[in-house]
């Protein structure tokens, strides 16, 4: 019975995992960029929402509309200034960038709203679930966060295969040079993929924040790279990759916490990651291209 | 003797002129000191500085000359770190030369971090590109793990090593038994042997080791991997082999940086903040800014960049807030100026207005 609430909490640990690495793999499948201050988009989503929800004594479903749209402005913003720029510089180049930006939104929370971790009132007020006569008992924060990334993720996949702007997603994803050509605004896709990826990342973090209330400006590192190794393992740049490496990861890293060693589950988080990249080496779902000469 | 030197090869010419700016540069701050002037919190920057050379100069032969993306750099420093502090704490009472002991310490730590590297390497170099970065990644992050949960201790007995609990061990305390390795809360009473001058040692070892290497055979071959794998292997270069050599030659003085960071610090513990994934970020930052596959390049921009925030650090409080704050958006600032197309051009008009205007120059041949 206990191994079933490890399992749910894996789940719902995972599904906020596969929401921020979506962010990742989307972005990094258009734009062919490893975007590190992603996981810190998650943090400033968390301190907005707990701002306008306590500083300002917004309704919680205001709150976290208003830090959707700031997340997704600012992943607009961030694209636009320090990315955009560089669209024809080395990987490598971007990389950099892109960690500076991550240094600069922690210390800007770091500023704003100090180092003092501040404590995040749920979202959810849905009472646990116990099933099986008491043996097992699930949260309302799990279970919310199941659905809500179960939908989000239903949603985003018929978006991206259904509408113009979803496939010409797929299409700059493919081949950004043919796209253009083929008259996608390259530019405009871009910044549509930054603010779907930001918008995700928003929910995510108000989701995490939920379930673990404690705010400091360095919650998103951690979550950021779990989700980094999750969108990798799922074959980066593939959308039901990112989702299943996520749900895997949270997986593994709740049933090794209570099954192996507590202290060792990044050790066996990582190692398992390195184990499926040596077996097959392009991630789960990843694609193989063929290299030309 | 000037015809001796314009004779010089230009390659190098240009490793010799590095090799004198760090002459110059310890020569001006052990001037500074012997002045008295050198505040202590310069003088606390000085063994740091020499650490990060050391790191950011053997990144850049992974980075830069092998031109695979390297995120696990720390990882070895960390495994350099605990294996030469554990070293010098065992063979304190038998080695009485406290130089000795350290110089021992420092290789057994450079040897233990490149045995590290080949075994990290030999799974990872297999991987390319993005995948290898996140590999490499992984075992830093592995290796941090593992060293907070290790428990070693010894006594007349010999060494004990356990895991996750230090109940595991049955140390022999009456006689002399010795926690060494304690967990999460790491090694203490590591004796603290670094010195600016043993640090500025090990730069100029590192600086001349890695300049040969990648003017040698071995580091040509290894330039050609990088520059087109595929043709580098059809003309006989087993790519394997290179990329592995120069992987542990990297870890080999990775550890070494970390031998000389362990004996800085009087109680080591490994945290994300000194051997996780953003250690290995910051150096890969020096690396990057410092300029791919450029020594000089790495060694200036450490400089400059560990010093910038410690520096703005002595302002008064209101900037010393705002200082990080700073570093980041200057980082950003100096990646887009360097990498931007329309901004380099405008930058090279306008320097070659000013050059125009200065000396009439012959135009020399374009550097690599």
């Amino acid at each position: 019975m206990e191994f079933i609430s490890y399992l749910v909490n894996g789940i719902s640990l995972g599904s906020i995992y596969a929401l921020i690495a979506l962010g990742y793999t989307m972005v990094y499948g258009i734009a062919k960029m490893l975007n590190f201050a992603h996981g810190d988009v998650i943090m400033i989503g968390g301190y907005v929402v707990f701002t306008s929800m306590t500083t300002m004594g917004m309704p919680t479903w205001v709150s976290i509309l208003i830090g959707i749209v700031f997340c997704t402005l600012l992943g607009v913003v961030i694209e636009k200034v320090a990315y955009k720029p560089l669209r024809n510089a080395t990987s490598l180049a971007v990389l950099i960038t892109a960690i500076g930006m991550s240094y600069f939104l922690q210390n800007l929370a770091l500023i704003v709203f100090g180092a003092g971790g501040k404590t995040f009132t749920s979202v959810v007020s849905m009472k646990p679930i116990s099933l099986f006569d008491g043996q097992v008992t699930i949260s309302g924060e799990t279970i919310v966060t199941i659905i809500v990334s179960v939908i989000l993720m239903i949603v985003l996949t018929l978006f991206v295969n259904r509408t113009k702007p979803g496939r010409a997603m797929l299409a700059v994803s493919e081949d950004r040079g043919a796209a253009q050509l083929m008259g996608v605004n390259v530019n405009r896709t871009i910044s549509l993929t930054f603010a779907i990826g930001s918008g995700l990342a928003a929910v995510a973090g108000v989701l995490m924040c939920s379930s673990y209330t404690t705010l400091t400006p360095y919650i998103g590192a951690m979550p950021g790279i779990r989700a980094f190794v999750a969108a990798v393992f799922g074959g980066i740049g593939s959308i039901p990759g990112a989702m299943i490496g996520g749900i895997l990861i949270g997986i593994i890293e709740n049933l090794s916490k209570a099954y192996i060693s507590s202290q060792l589950s990044d050790a066996i988080v990582f190692a398992v990651l390195i184990i499926v990249l040596l077996v097959k080496p392009t991630g789960l779902m990843g694609k193989k291209i063929a290299e030309k000469v | 003797m000037k015809k001796n030197v314009s004779n010089l090869n230009p390659l190098t010419k240009k490793n010799l002129i590095t090799l004198l700016m760090c002459v110059v540069i310890f020569a001006i701050v052990q001037i500074w000191q012997a002045s008295g002037s050198m505040g202590s919190l310069y003088q606390g920057l000085l063994v740091p500085i020499c650490i990060y050379i050391i790191m950011a100069v053997s990144l850049n032969l992974v980075v830069g000359y092998l031109g695979e993306l390297s995120l696990g750099h720390a990882g070895f420093m960390c495994v350099g770190a605990y294996v030469s502090s554990m070293f010098s704490i065992m063979t304190q009472n038998t080695i009485g030369n406290s130089l000795l002991r350290f110089a021992i310490a420092i290789l057994i730590g450079g040897i233990c971090a490149a045995i590290f590297g080949i075994i990290v390497g030999i799974p990872v170099l297999r991987l390319r590109g993005d995948y290898l970065a996140i590999v490499t990644l992984a075992f830093g992050e592995i290796i941090k793990n593992i060293v907070n949960v290790l428990y070693v201790g010894v006594d007349n007995n010999g060494v004990q090593i356990a895991i996750e609990n230090s109940a595991n061990i049955n140390l022999d305390y009456a006689n002399g038994g010795k926690m060494i390795l304690n967990g999460p809360q790491g090694i203490t009473g590591t004796p603290r042997d670094s010195t600016f001058v043993i640090g500025f040692i090990l730069v100029m070892i590192t600086l001349i080791v890695i300049m040969n290497f990648v003017n040698s055979r071995t580091g040509r071959a290894i330039t050609a991997i990088r520059d087109n794998r595929i043709a580098a292997a059809s003309v006989g270069i087993n790519v394997t082999k290179y990329k592995l050599i120069a992987f542990a030659l990297a870890a080999f003085f990775a550890g070494v940086a970390g031998a000389l960071y362990s004996h800085n610090t009087a109680s080591l513990s490994a945290t994300t903040k000194n051997f996780g994934y953003m250690m290995s970020i910051m150096v890969l930052v020096y690396v990057v800014l410092g300029g791919m596959a450029s020594i000089r390049g790495s060694v200036i921009a450490t400089i400059i960049l560990y010093a910038l925030p410690e520096v703005l650090r002595q302002f008064n409080d209101n900037i010393n807030n705002y200082r990080m704050l700073i570093y980041a958006i200057i980082l950003i600032v100096m990646m887009i100026i360097n990498n931007n197309d329309t901004i380099k051009d405008k930058l090279n008009i306008f320097k070659s207005k000013f050059k125009r205007k200065k000396v009439p120059k012959e135009t020399k041949g374009a550097e690599v």
